[in-house]
């Protein structure tokens, strides 16, 4: 079908003629949308009747049939009323229901933000987030104080599940991701070191670093990614199927169900599988350090005892129930505040797991500040 | 519109036009057989009621249709093709000629409802934005929505406007065939009787053959012209509502002789 021939318009005498045929479906509505396009934009003058035939058309939908109710519109407002002939009976309700649509305006589209109001709005946004996470942090302690009165009600069962879905079900990938972590630590310092002849202080500083900071920051990173994250998940999807307001009406606490044993679990969870990764990332440093140096593995053990006190050891373990309390809040918060969309769903996860990131690196940093203050 | 003259048609005669016909359908799940060689013609221009138990299959056969569910056997014949015969091309084509309204309406959330409706046109069609805008608003009037819900989020809308917009939007390419899966669910009872009349108006306007998987006994008794009713993975019966009230199967008596179907009757 050529395009030309779906619509024709000409002088026909005094009147105005435009000549439909073929099929005016969606399929031609674009070819269509330039002759009504066309024949609207120049009408020739001193005219005041019209005739469009349809009797061509051989198919019609509501493409064709808006694109008719055009034309007619176009041809009225220039004060020529168009009689519509020959069109087939069974689209006269169309063309009816057609001509009744469209009267209205349409609305304004949603305005996009500017790049300046955007940075403004992020700005203040970051500030009512700094605010509901300490809402939340009190509405959690609220929670556990309420639970402490009557320590029944603490979902004990909950908590296991909890703990084996982000403890247990965690520890091969923290195994093998803390191992590798020793494993390249030690081959980097013993590389670097040789040119010294220094080789055996390789364990000083794997020691030294595994268990004061590598072992629980790779840890609480890899938490927050993979169980934040499902935190998040799972709260928001029941945020979307109206299961926390179901749990709210029914008399219950969200917090105190959904929030407390996930939060408890990671607080228990994290400085075993912190315990769990740093050993694993010292055996992967004692290994390298054997094959790759040739530090005998009783050398390796000697000089570590040498290096490392206790302290360093508490280091590493006081710091990860913080961590954990840190992932576990923010992973629940942004769980309840999902709203009704599933981009709002992955909005908050990634919020999620990059403010439970972020968090733990700023308070690594204030608990070096800490420790060095103290001497520990 | 007494400047539209009317032309008689001659293209539609007596014969009734097979439009889906599914044939010897077995569809399973695991060891446990949902749908037993089931048979069922729809045909051009009429309205189909289909009811059943739930969990009996009546959402199943929708999707086996519409190719969402596997089968294990049968033939299902859209437009007198064999759907497994088809082309990915072929198939698509097909598609584009159905419209599907799914029970929670399945609106892009993350989209406008103007949006939604002109994904599928988007997508099919080159056509330009004014067009596009035009169409997505003649839609929206037409299934009785105003204009201003255009530029709202699927999230921002009422029930009964959400199962509008997913109307406007199965309806947004013109299909010959509407399915709908329970549309009046979630309803109050004037808004599912506003929605059938509107779906019994967009029937007649568009000439649309409608597939309407319904508990509601209001829309059988009003919209539907025909009804078939699915019980032990078959359709144990078809023909209209007349037809069906004298049926003596007795799940089919319970259904449409119980408590609420009397008090429907009463009402009439």
């Amino acid at each position: 079908m050529a395009p030309a021939s779906l619509l024709d318009v000409r002088r026909d005498g005094d009147e105005l003629k435009a000549i439909g045929s073929g099929v005016w479906t969606s399929e031609n509505a674009d070819a269509l949308e330039q002759l009504v396009t066309n024949a609207t934009q120049a009408p020739p003058p001193e005219t005041h009747s019209a005739q469009i035939d349809l009797s061509g058309v051989e198919r019609m939908d509501t493409f064709g049939a808006l694109l008719l109710e055009r034309l007619r519109r176009a041809w009225t407002q220039e004060g020529i009323e168009p009689r519509v002939v020959g069109l087939k009976r069974r689209y006269g309700v169309l063309i009816q229901e057609m001509s009744r649509t469209g009267r209205e305006p349409h609305p304004e589209p949603r305005r996009q933000e500017a790049t300046v109001e955007r940075l403004g709005h992020n700005m203040v946004d970051i500030g009512k987030d700094a605010r509901l996470l300490l809402n939340f942090v009190g509405a959690t302690v609220a929670a556990i104080l309420r639970m402490g009165a009557r320590p029944r009600t603490f979902r004990f069962t909950s908590m296991v599940n909890q703990i084996d879905r982000v403890g247990l079900r965690a520890v091969p990938i923290i195994i093998l991701i803390t191992f590798l972590i020793g494993c390249i630590l030690a081959q980097q310092g013993i590389f670097h070191f040789r040119r010294f002849g220094a080789d055996i202080y390789v364990v000083d500083m794997v020691g030294v670093l595994v268990l004061r900071e590598l072992g629980v920051l790779i840890v609480s990173i890899m938490i927050a990614g993979r169980s934040g994250s499902a935190y998040t998940a799972e709260l928001g999807s029941m945020r979307m199927r109206e299961e926390v307001d179901a749990l709210r009406v029914m008399g219950f606490d969200p917090v105190e169900i959904l929030v407390i044993p996930r939060l408890f679990a990671l607080l228990i969870a994290l400085p075993l599988l912190t315990f769990i990764g740093s050993m694993s990332a010292l055996v992967g440093g004692g290994l390298v350090a054997w094959f790759y140096g040739g530090i005998q593995p009783g050398v390796f053990l000697d000089r570590l005892k040498d290096a490392i006190s206790i302290d360093h050891f508490m280091v590493g373990m006081i710091k990860a129930p913080f961590m954990a309390a840190v992932i576990g809040i923010v992973a629940c918060m942004e769980g309840l505040r999902v709203g009704g969309s599933a981009e709002s769903l992955g909005a908050h996860t990634t919020a999620s797991v990059v403010k439970a990131i972020f968090l733990v690196i700023v308070m690594d940093g204030l608990f070096a500040m800490f420790f060095a203050s103290i001497d520990m | 519109m007494d400047a539209v003259a009317g032309q008689d048609d001659t293209d539609i005669d007596g014969k009734r036009d097979v439009l889906i016909s599914v044939r010897d359908l077995v569809v399973g799940f695991g060891d446990r057989t949902i749908l037993d060689h089931l048979n069922l013609d729809i045909y051009r221009g009429e309205i189909l009621g289909f009811v059943g138990t739930s969990g009996g299959g009546k959402s199943v056969l929708t999707r086996t249709i519409l190719g969402l569910v596997p089968k294990r056997s049968g033939v299902v014949e859209v437009f007198g093709q064999d759907l497994d015969t088809l082309s990915e091309e072929q198939r698509s084509a097909v598609e584009r000629r159905w419209g599907v309204l799914f029970q929670q309406g399945a609106l892009f959330s993350s989209l406008t409802v103007k949006q939604n409706i002109q994904f599928p046109l988007r997508e099919n069609l080159k056509l330009s934005q004014a067009l596009m805008d035009d169409i997505a608003y003649a839609k929206l009037e037409m299934v009785g929505l105003k204009t201003d819900a255009g530029e709202k989020l699927p999230s921002e809308l009422s029930g009964g406007m959400i199962k509008r917009a997913a109307l406007a939007r199965a309806l947004a390419l013109d299909p010959d065939i509407l399915f709908l899966d329970e549309p009046t669910s979630g309803l109050d009872p004037i808004g599912a009787g506003d929605f059938d009349e509107l779906i019994r108006t967009l029937q007649q306007t568009l000439g649309l053959t409608v597939f309407m998987v319904t508990h509601d006994l209001d829309s059988l008794h009003t919209v539907c012209d025909r009804i078939a009713a699915l019980g032990d993975g078959k359709i144990i019966a078809q023909g209209t509502i007349e037809t069906m009230m004298e049926s003596h199967h007795p799940w089919l008596r319970a259904y449409f002789h119980g408590t609420r179907a009397r008090a429907v009757r009463s009402d009439r």
